[in-house]
């Protein structure tokens, strides 16, 4: 199974490095890794996708914890989230395409964000299902370049994942 | 006042408590060496920085207080490796620090640059490297601060050479913040509830107890459970000295070479009170076999451990020391009764012995060390036949006197780490009991003991063989010894060019005259023992057995 994982960590140089190491030293699947920093710039979260079943993710997040810099760890996969990854397309776009090309961009709302003479760059956000749907509308056409920044994810509603909550989460 | 790194670094060792460091200068530590020139810490130059970190990992097993040693970039760095990965295995407190390249060659592939902190990752609790001298002061703080708290284990601080030469007027460090780091000490009174219940319970209990004792210092509150229960004790190779091993209830230790008693107490009880234990392959045999009829109560600090390994059916997070001491304050005094009586019939049927055949032996030789010593000595040991015979064979009544590589296996660390013991205990009697294999794997530290006076005794075991290689090679390999024989130096010779003094021993009947006269001699003395060649260690669990399944 997998699991989405949200984690804060410290903002120091080499987090991103102890982070990876562990999961390949340990044996663990990274199936996505997104990081980026927090409204505290001290802060960094993380959302990391991992496959394994209910003993590896102990072992993921108990490993993950004997990390000086994870402040936190939240499994928030049985849980209401928001997720969203962002893919930036690059295809193969002759004249005559460029029409059946902006319809589906259309039905993905997806926007247009370069065109070149035979090309076109197409940017698009959803979650995973909604990505590979959009990446497979467009293999027909010649797809040059791909590139997805992994997932991100948001609990629903008024919980949320805070470097001040003392447990997993906290209602409002 | 202005003060430069390198006078921070050394103010800070100074407020951390350091007596001692074990280093080892070079061009990217030249100035913290030149601050370390008026400092009132003890500083022994060993002959190779694997000595210097081997022997202040011996220092803090020894002493409990953490060990420091200290290197110059690059191959320094490099060589500080495996000592590091040795106390990172074993969970000892160690900090190591490093000099680095200055920042304008950071980077750059620079004369004696390495990774080191990248390089240990795997290897330590933390590390950290040290590009501005505002961060100096809190940074080496925090290191002895994580390398002490909670499950101890090593830190490594890597220093720019800029950082150490620049000049600060700036005093307070900043306080130490580390919103991800909050070790859990004090038990869950429900866990311990539990845990109580099911040892009240029990029938066939048994303690199983691991290095999580000793550096707990948990061993009275240890004795106190067993004696108040009635459960025999068997310790891993880590925890020997954490229970009397004179004690009636007193197992020895299990596994791989464990003795039998102790693997069939834990392959037939009814409750498993695992302390400060991480279940290493060697303890456990075939795991999904081992203690398969037992409720496993799992006691350890690190939570990490619990169920990395065995599933464990009761796990207790805390301060080992406070949770038996939980744990005593909830049982009441058991009675002997059938279990006991049997403990006794197996301690009787097989007991720890060894065949003689007019032919020098390395468990006599072991034996005869206890007495001499009267059981008071501190030991380290290498890796290998020599070690398990050790354990086998020498009774460990007192923690921190048995002193070995135990979850790394790390050839050549008896040397060093005796270097770092008899700085820690200068009055006690401190014995290295090596292999001929792994003594040359540091043997220039010889140098270091001759040259500081450290009266350490070094007793061989000389076989020609890398002998627990061969061993398997005879049993598992058809005797097909793979490049195992080994053609040595004059140990004699090489001891006394040393400085040493070197004496060898070649019957059993000169084994308690050398050993008396070696102690008499307020040097360093090396005692080559010329062993009968093939003797093995049994009992054995080969590997991939379960824990009753034994060998000889």
């Amino acid at each position: 199974m997998r699991h989405t994982l949200a984690v804060l960590v410290e903002n120091n140089p080499g987090v991103l490095a102890r982070v990876a190491g562990l999961f390949s030293r340990r044996g663990y699947n990274i199936d996505s890794l997104a990081v980026g920093r927090t409204d505290n710039p001290a802060i960094s979260r993380m959302t990391i996708v991992v496959e394994g079943d209910d003993r590896v993710l102990e072992q993921v997040t108990k490993q993950l914890h004997k990390l000086i810099d994870v402040i936190k760890i939240s499994d928030i996969t049985a849980d209401e989230y928001v997720d969203r990854e962002l893919v930036l397309i690059k295809v193969s776009a002759e004249p005559e395409k460029r029409g059946e090309i902006m319809q589906i961009a259309d039905i993905f709302r997806a926007r247009i964000v370069d065109l070149g003479r035979r090309t076109m760059i197409l940017e698009c956000t959803g979650n995973e299902g909604k990505i590979r749907a959009f990446e497979e509308s467009l293999k027909p056409y010649g797809i040059k370049e791909l590139v997805r920044t992994g997932k991100i994810a948001m609990l629903r509603g008024s919980r949320y994942t805070n470097i001040n909550t003392n447990g997993a989460r906290e209602d409002e | 006042m202005e003060k430069t790194g390198a006078q921070i670094f050394v103010d800070s060792l100074m407020e951390q408590g350091v007596e001692t460091i074990f280093g080892y200068p070079g061009g990217n530590v030249i100035q913290i060496y030149d601050a370390l020139y008026d400092a009132d810490i003890n500083h022994i130059l060993t002959r190779h920085e694997q000595g210097a970190a081997h022997a202040a990992d011996g220092y803090a097993r020894a002493s409990g207080r953490p060990g420091v040693c200290l290197a110059t970039s690059g191959p320094g760095a490099t060589n500080l490796v495996t000592g590091i990965a040795t106390a990172y295995m074993d969970s000892v407190p160690l900090v190591a620090f490093t000099g680095q390249v200055s920042s304008a060659l950071l980077g750059r592939d620079s004369f004696q640059e390495a990774d080191i902190t990248g390089i240990t990752m795997p290897i330590t609790k933390h590390n950290y490297i040290v590009k501005d001298i505002s961060e100096l002061a809190r940074v080496v703080k925090e290191a002895f601060y994580i390398a002490t708290t909670g499950r101890p284990g090593p830190v490594l601080v890597d220093i720019l050479s800029d950082v150490a030469a620049a000049r600060t007027s700036q005093e307070d460090c900043g306080p130490v913040n580390l919103p991800g780091y909050r070790p859990v000490t004090e038990p869950d009174p429900e866990q311990l509830n539990r845990a109580a219940r099911a040892i009240a319970r029990a029938e066939r209990p048994v303690i199983y107890a691991g290095g999580g004792v000793v550096s707990a210092g948990a061993h009275n509150e240890l004795r106190l459970l067993a004696e108040l229960i009635l459960a025999p004790v068997a310790t891993t190779l880590m925890g020997l000295g954490g229970f009397p091993g004179d004690h009636p209830l007193a197992l020895g230790m299990l596994g791989m070479h464990g003795s039998k008693y102790a693997n069939f107490a834990v392959n037939e009880c009814d409750v498993l009170i695992a302390v400060g234990v991480r279940f290493a392959d060697r303890g456990t045999g075939k795991r999904d076999l081992f203690a398969r009829d037992a409720v496993i109560i799992h006691i350890d600090i690190d939570p990490a451990e619990i169920g990395k390994n065995v599933e464990v059916d009761i796990p207790v997070i805390g301060d080992v020391k406070k949770v038996l001491a939980g744990l005593i304050e909830r049982l009441e005094k058991k009675l002997p009764g059938a279990w006991q009586e049997k403990i006794q019939k197996w301690k009787k049927e097989y007991p720890i012995t060894y065949e003689e055949n007019g032919r020098l032996k390395p468990q006599q030789v072991i034996r005869e060390i206890f007495k001499v010593t009267n059981g008071k000595a501190r030991i380290t040991t290498d890796v290998g036949q020599h070690q398990m015979f050790t354990a086998q064979h020498y009774t460990f009544t007192r923690p921190r006197t048995f002193i070995s590589s135990g979850g790394l296996g790390t050839m050549g660390f008896g040397l060093p780490a005796a270097i770092g013991v008899q700085v820690a205990c200068p009055d006690e009697i401190v014995f290295d009991i090596a292999g001929d294999g792994s003594f040359q794997m540091n043997v220039q530290e010889l140098a270091t003991a001759v040259n500081y006076q450290l009266p350490i005794k070094v007793a061989i075991m000389d076989n020609g063989y890398l002998g627990m290689v061969r061993q398997w090679q005879e049993l598992f390999y058809n005797r097909r010894y793979s490049y195992t024989e080994l053609i040595n130096p004059d140990f004699v010779k090489l001891a006394e060019a040393y400085g040493a003094v070197g004496m060898r021993v070649t019957t059993p009947d000169e084994v308690a005259s050398a050993l008396q006269e070696a102690l008499d001699i307020p040097q360093p003395v090396v005692i080559d023992f010329v062993i009968e060649r093939e003797e093995n260690v049994f009992p054995m669990v080969p590997p991939g057995a379960p824990l009753n399944k034994m060998l000889g």
